[in-house]
């Protein structure tokens, strides 16, 4: 699949959910265990994504100090229920940081 | 009128997020066009990030476009919440649909009246879109010429992935515990398989055990 396919099928296929959800009389698919299953679904998935975002670099697992700081930080400020632009500013200048330092000292 | 102050300001802050975005997104191999059109038309932050992190860590594009969609499911049931809310039909549904999104729901859903949340709704999503559109063609552009990592971004995307999580982890312990279950599974799978799977594996097995224990009544 080439890079334009997956733009063009990812725009398709999120328009189509967005669509369908007004489309669709709720009655239909608004079964509480298909609700629940669709609620937890993200859930799996975004833990999944922060576990391979923060430690994979393909099929290896690259533990690279200044973006796990920066993701620590991120965290943090995520727990202590910070604003999103605090988290991401926040991570991303940790890490920019570190890696200024470490790449002069 | 504060909700149309709070939509300004979420607006902000989400779409300035659209800046690492951009940058993550050229970094990964996406041209600046391309970019900015999954941000114009897919429209869904966690989704463009995973499809970009997928590519970016050399996943197939099945496994990116797999991962794309079941984050970009939830739309669907935001959708469902919204409709009898907006009442919406012809152009404007389709506009509604292209801005359903975590953010705008999230807004229309917390006004006490009918009256403000649909105009919670326009103005969150039209914020949102305005800034997250423009900061994605800037950060595509920067990331063009500067290597995101310089400026810590590579960072912000697993760091953005958990504060999407962190409600989600708030609501319960069967939340947390798929969570947890989702983020072993998904580290124990990395050496083993290709890019992209890890995370479409881990999901699956989750919502299988979900399924048969019976949890899903929550």
């Amino acid at each position: 699949m080439s890079l334009w396919m997956l733009v063009i099928w990812t725009i398709v296929g999120c328009y189509a959910f967005k669509l369908a959800g007004y489309l669709v009389p709720a009655r239909v698919l608004d079964h509480p265990q298909i609700r629940r299953l669709v609620e937890l679904l993200p859930v799996a998935l975004l833990a999944a994504l922060v576990v391979v975002e923060a430690i994979a670099d393909g099929r290896h697992i690259d533990v690279n100090g200044a973006r796990l700081a920066g993701f620590g930080v991120g965290a943090v400020c995520v727990w202590r229920r910070a604003p999103f632009l605090v988290v991401v500013i926040a991570a991303a200048l940790t890490t920019a940081l570190l890696r200024l330092l470490l790449r002069s000292g | 009128m504060s909700v149309r102050r709070d939509s300004v300001g979420v607006g902000l802050a989400v779409g300035a997020y659209g800046f690492a975005f951009g940058a993550a997104s050229v970094a990964a191999g996406l041209t600046v066009l391309q970019s900015c059109l999954l941000s114009l038309l897919a429209f869904t932050g966690g989704t463009q990030f995973a499809v970009v992190g997928v590519v970016a860590g050399g996943g197939s594009g099945g496994a990116a476009l797999a991962s794309g969609l079941l984050l970009g499911s939830r739309n669907m049931l935001y959708a469902m919440r919204l409709a009898p809310l907006l009442r919406v039909g012809g152009v404007r549904r389709l506009l509604a649909a292209l801005g359903t999104i975590d953010e705008s729901t999230a807004m229309a859903v917390a006004q006490p009246d009918a009256k403000d949340g649909r105009t919670a709704f326009w103005w969150t999503s039209a914020c949102v879109f305005t800034f997250w559109n423009v900061s994605t063609l800037l950060g595509a552009l920067a990331g063009s010429v500067v290597d995101p990592a310089d400026f810590g971004l590579d960072a912000v995307v697993p760091a953005a992935f958990l504060a999407l999580l962190a409600p989600r982890l708030r609501a319960g312990a069967v939340e947390r515990r798929i969570a947890v279950l989702g983020a072993v599974l998904a580290g124990v799978l990395i050496p083993f398989t290709p890019p992209g799977v890890p995370v479409l594996a881990a999901t699956a097995a989750l919502l299988l055990s979900v399924r048969i224990r019976g949890e899903v009544s929550g």
